[in-house]
Formats: structure tokens, sequence, C-alpha cells
């Protein structure tokens, strides 16, 4: 049974605040309030990967998904952001919203493979950076770390264009990848080079199973 | 910084580091913030924690009366150490402190309740 139903948990959400001065070289886009909370939700509702659980939210920046795993009832959640300013806003959602059992880390997520982080969680999140412009193949990196440091379950967002290239690279990894939904992500006109007001890009919501490995 | 988290933190990124493992932890200032209690949980989690590290965070909180200094082998029969392992895992929150490479001493501070474990790029 999911403690909170989606319409609560969308409405808590909406209340964690986002970066102040998004910044392009980390790609500093937030996570929408209604995708997050539609994610952990699935996380918990379909898969059972949330309550309970040691969490980890792999470049966690306000802390939006770690808040949905946290609201969801995971015992424990560590956000680990390289960024100064996104850490201390992350902490201040934390203290605003009174929420027990949610940790943050000032970390370079592609530091934290062959550390005792190795095998800790049982379900990793991120939406991470799509490494696109000055980050090619960052999101892979960051998928990389994630299955290293999970035992159940790793979820993911991708760029629906590269689904195929995630499909072999899971099968590698020996995890069952599977897209759990295909979203319509709206890219707020965050940055200045983003010439239209606001662009819809089509990224895939992943799953992959780690349980068996 | 929660001190299951701490038992989990190690310097071992830092170049020429072999273990950096456990990290000499400092308090300067922290908050008690109460939390569900899972036994279950702690169980599950008690075999990727390190015990000699869980006892030195115990005597930093000054909670080492609580918690023995070697892990007892009926953990999960023992309901009142349990809570103890809880209360000391989930509901201490290390606002000020820091965290102190055994290697090369590196400090790394924390800072209201956020480890700094980023390395300057000379370090790694």
């Amino acid at each position: 049974m999911t403690r909170l139903k989606l319409k609560k948990l969308e409405e808590y959400l909406q209340c964690v605040d986002g970066f102040e001065k998004p910044k392009l070289l980390l790609e500093q886009y937030p996570t929408p309030p209604h995708i997050a909370a539609c994610m952990t939700h699935c996380m918990q509702e379909q898969h059972d990967d949330i309550e309970g659980k040691l969490v980890a939210d792999l470049g966690s920046g306000c802390g939006m998904l770690s808040i949905g795993a946290t609201l969801l009832g995971a015992q424990l959640t560590i956000g680990f952001e390289l960024d100064d300013a996104a850490v201390d806003t992350f902490r201040q959602n934390v203290v605003d919203m009174e929420l027990p059992n949610v940790d943050c880390i000032r970390a370079d997520v592609l530091h934290l493979p062959g550390s005792k982080w190795d095998k800790a969680f049982d379900t990793v999140v991120m939406n991470p950076p799509f490494g696109t412009k000055h980050n090619a193949g960052m999101d892979m990196r960051f998928l990389d770390v994630g299955m290293r440091l999970a035992t159940g379950a790793v979820y993911s967002l991708h760029k629906t264009s590269t689904r195929a290239y995630i499909q072999k690279k899971s099968k590698e990894w020996g995890a069952r990848g599977k897209v759990v939904a295909e979203l319509r992500y709206n890219l707020e006109a965050s940055y200045k080079f983003h010439k239209q007001k606001s662009k819809d890009i089509e990224v895939d919501f992943w799953r992959f199973d780690l349980s068996e490995l | 910084m929660k001190l299951s988290t701490y038992n989990f933190l190690t310097s071992m990124a830092i170049k020429g580091v072999k273990v950096g493992y456990p990290l000499k932890l400092t308090i300067n200032k922290k908050d008690v913030i109460e939390s569900e209690f899972n036994p279950v949980f702690i169980q599950r989690l008690l075999p990727k924690l390190d015990w000699s590290a869980v006892y030195s965070a115990a005597q930093v909180a000054e909670l080492a009366d609580d918690i023995p200094a070697a892990q007892p082998d009926n953990v999960a029969e023992d309901e009142q150490l349990l809570q103890r392992l809880h209360h000391l895992l989930f509901e201490i929150d290390v606002l000020e402190g820091q965290l102190e490479c055994p290697e090369t001493g590196r400090v790394f501070p924390i800072t209201d309740g956020i480890p700094n474990m980023l390395l300057n790029e000379d370090e790694v």
C-alpha cells in the first residue's frame, strides 16, 4: 500500500524549491514536480522499491526525487550532488519540510564506484545530465555508477533517441532494462540559448532490474 | 548528516590513499530528529556497516554507553539495542563538524548538515 496518493505527493513536491541560478555546464534542469511524483509513485506502487529501502539519488540537484522517495517512506535517502548552491537548496528544502531520513552529500558521482557505496543501496534513482552539450555521454556514466551502487533496481531518465543504445548497454551490465513510460519532458526556458519559450523533448523513464545478478 | 551515512564515507578518492577509512569524525553541533523505528531495516543494514565505525561514532556522539564496543552475535533478538542503533544511526543529525582522512589528514567539513567530500582537481 503506497502511503501517499499521487495527487497529494505532487502537491507536496510543488513546495520543493528549485535552482536559483541554473548552471549550463551542469545541465541543471529541474525535475518537474508532476514527473517526480509520477516516477517515485510508480517505483513504490508497481515495484515496492521505495518504502523501507535505502535509496540513492545521483545528481540530486535540489532534491526533488530524494524528497519524493522520502515522502513515500524510504528508510534513508542519500542525495549526491556536485554543486554547492544545489546542495544548499536541497538541505533547505529538507529542513523547511521537516523531513527525517534524508541526507545530502556534496560529492562527484563519478568518484563513488569502488568505495563502500558499492552495492550499498536497494534502489538508485536519477535524473542525470542528458549529456548532450558539453558533457557527451554523461547520462551513461551516471547510469554505470547506478548499476554499481544498487542491488535491487535503478531508475533513470534518458532521451528516447538513445533507447536502442541503452537497451544494448543494459544487457552488457546484466540488468533487465525496461522502459516504464514515455514522457514529454518540458524544459522551460531556463537558459538564454533556448530561443523558444518552452520546448518539449521525448524522454524515456527506465527501470533496470538488478535483483537476479 | 546521519551517522548511518557517515559509516559509508571514505577518502579513498584522494590520489595515493589506500583505504581512507574510517574517517575521524568531529561533531561541533548536532540535532535530534525523530524517525520511525524499523527493526527489519536495521537488521538488513548491519552487514553493510562497519561496527568499529558505528562504535566510534557513538563515542563522538556521547552515546557510547548505549552501544557495545564489539558487535554482539544476537543483535536481531535484542530489541533494546536495535532501538539504540536506530537512534544513533538515523536520529542524530550532525549539523557542524568535520571528517578527517586517516592517511593524509585532509579535512572534509560538515556545514549546515552537508558533508563536503568534493576534492580539488590536483587531489585526484
